[in-house]
């Protein structure tokens, strides 16, 4: 360790002065270009000939006020259905996940569902598979079938747990076996191996993309609309039904993304810290 | 005896790892194995823990027949530590948790009972700052030190250690070899396999010179490191001199 009061040599000042000149100019330039390009977007965007026809239609202020309550109010069912599926959904991948590690024979018929299940759900299109069960489940009229937004939630689960399934498998497989080695040779059994070694290690691995996922279900929750419950999309359709503009669309999306940002946020924070703890800081 | 090995085989595909190899290690008796790489000595040890089937063969354990397909593994893993080359700590737990796992949730001890005996030993083995500490934070000799203890606190009939020191730095192998010499100063019966002939000779009380997956020979250190009597003995012992390792 050299002593924090160290007088730069004559090379090194010299250095330190060439940096900071750099750095100054790249801000200059970063400021410029971003003028440059925001200008000539304002200019193309406004100047283009529709312009003012779009404004009226999708950017009218007085129909975004109007219909912001019951946009709102339709989010609300969004916020739900996004906590209840996003839950449902990890815990259904994370079960999957583990089935697939499974060994010996009598795992096999466990095995072989849970490998169908991830392969065709990560193959079918999400909103065939809201269709199906939202209207599929009630038309064979059993008693106690629940609500088409149920049904819908279902979907979601069903469609994300598939894909989950396999980033938990990916982080399950990442954990090296001299791991499960070590837990067995204390002598804990292969379950106790995996939920006391194996799957912290895998879970904290694969945050980041779980999370990635988690923000993508939030916007497909919308998806449901199309099964019939007033969320925020349906809601903003009625609005565009009734006023003949498209202002409730922008409404429902920018609501959309405001949603979205906490997460995403979230999900940036997780990435930095274990790319951070992979390289050897904290 | 606590350990007894007759005529075992292992195969990995066509590569025959031990071919009939016979070993018995008596109560409160360290045995060296030494060997080039390749000759079964890893593999040896894992198989003695059951992390590996044998092909043929008996593996006994205080006389039981542990390679039995009816007895339970995790009940013989239970009686037997193994440490390993690359200390295998698990890197989301803290010091003390590695330490506790196995005998809180494998042998059902209180937490507290079980978290007291391991600051004892963090502390005997001079750790005892580092409890709270994760397994990145420390040196390789601190790391396989605690591995160590790791083992120690399930109270094994029988220590298995896999090269313990080879993937350390020169300087930090003498604490993690401190260790095993006060270990059988307390009479734990061992079996380690190694490539420091220097400590084979200190501490063990039988070398076993692996070849081609048999037991060349064996004997007294300064017997089999001295005066080996066989051809292959006195090759891989000057392959050693040569590479300045004796």
């Amino acid at each position: 360790m050299t002593s924090p009061f160290h007088e730069p040599s004559l090379i090194q000042q010299d250095r330190i002065t060439f940096r900071r000149r750099k750095a100054v100019r790249s801000v200059l330039l970063a400021a410029l270009s971003t003028a440059i390009v925001g200008t000539l977007l304002g200019v193309l965007i406004t100047g283009a000939p529709g312009w003012d026809r779009v404004r009226q239609s999708f950017l009218d202020p007085d129909i975004a006020v109007d219909w912001l309550p019951e946009i709102l109010q339709g989010l609300w069912l969004n916020l739900r259905m996004l906590v209840f599926c996003a839950l449902a959904a990890l815990a259904l991948g994370l079960l999957i996940a583990v089935l697939r590690t499974l060994r010996g024979p009598v795992f096999f018929p466990v095995r072989a569902l849970a490998t169908l299940y991830t392969y065709s759900f990560r193959g079918l299109p999400l909103i065939i598979v809201i269709y199906l069960m939202a209207f599929g489940i009630p038309g064979l009229r059993l008693q106690g079938t629940p609500s088409v937004t149920v049904l819908g939630g279902a979907a979601i689960v069903i469609t994300y747990g598939a894909y989950l399934a396999e980033v938990f498998r990916a982080g399950i497989e990442s954990v090296h076996p001299s791991q499960i080695a070590a837990a067995r040779s204390l002598g804990l059994s292969y379950r106790q191996s995996m939920r006391f070694v194996v799957l912290p290690q895998a879970v904290r691995r694969v945050a980041p993309p779980l999370l990635n996922d988690t923000v993508a279900l939030q916007k497909d929750v919308g998806l449901i609309s199309l099964a019939g419950p007033i969320d925020a999309i349906r809601a903003a359709q009625i609005g565009v039904a009734q006023t003949a503009n498209f202002t409730p669309y922008v409404v429902a999306g920018v609501l959309f993304v405001l949603l979205a940002l906490p997460l995403i946020g979230i999900t940036d924070w997780v990435t930095l810290r274990a790319a951070r703890r992979q390289a050897g800081g904290e | 005896m606590v350990l007894s090995c007759t005529d075992v085989r292992k195969t990995f595909g066509s590569n025959v790892v031990l071919d009939g190899l016979s070993l018995d290690v008596g109560e409160h008796e360290v045995v060296a194995l030494i060997g080039a790489s390749g000759s079964g000595k890893s593999t040896l040890l894992r198989c003695v823990n059951l992390l590996a089937e044998i092909d043929d063969g008996v593996i006994r354990l205080d006389g039981e027949d542990i390679t039995d397909p009816r007895v339970d593994p995790d009940a013989v893993r239970q009686k037997i530590g193994l440490v390993f080359q690359s200390y295998n700590l698990f890197p989301h737990m803290t010091v003390l948790d590695n330490i506790t796992l196995a005998p809180v949730r494998v042998h059902r001890r209180a937490a507290q009972d079980a978290r007291d005996q391991a600051r004892e030993w963090l502390d005997r083995v001079g750790l005892a700052d580092k409890a709270g500490s994760y397994p990145d934070k420390l040196s390789g000799g601190q790391q396989q030190r605690v591995a160590i203890v790791r083992a120690l606190v399930n109270n094994p009939r029988l220590l298995l250690l896999d090269e313990v020191t080879s993937a350390l730095d020169p300087e930090l192998v003498g604490e993690v070899l401190t260790m095993i010499r006060d270990l059988k100063g307390e009479g734990m019966t061992m079996v380690l396999a190694t490539h420091e002939m220097g400590f084979a000779r200190q501490v063990a009380d039988r070398v076993a010179f692996l070849d081609k997956g048999r037991v060349l020979e064996q004997g007294p250190p300064e017997q089999v490191l001295g005066d080996p009597v066989e051809a292959r003995t006195r090759q891989f012992l000057a392959r050693i001199i040569e590479a300045g390792r004796l």
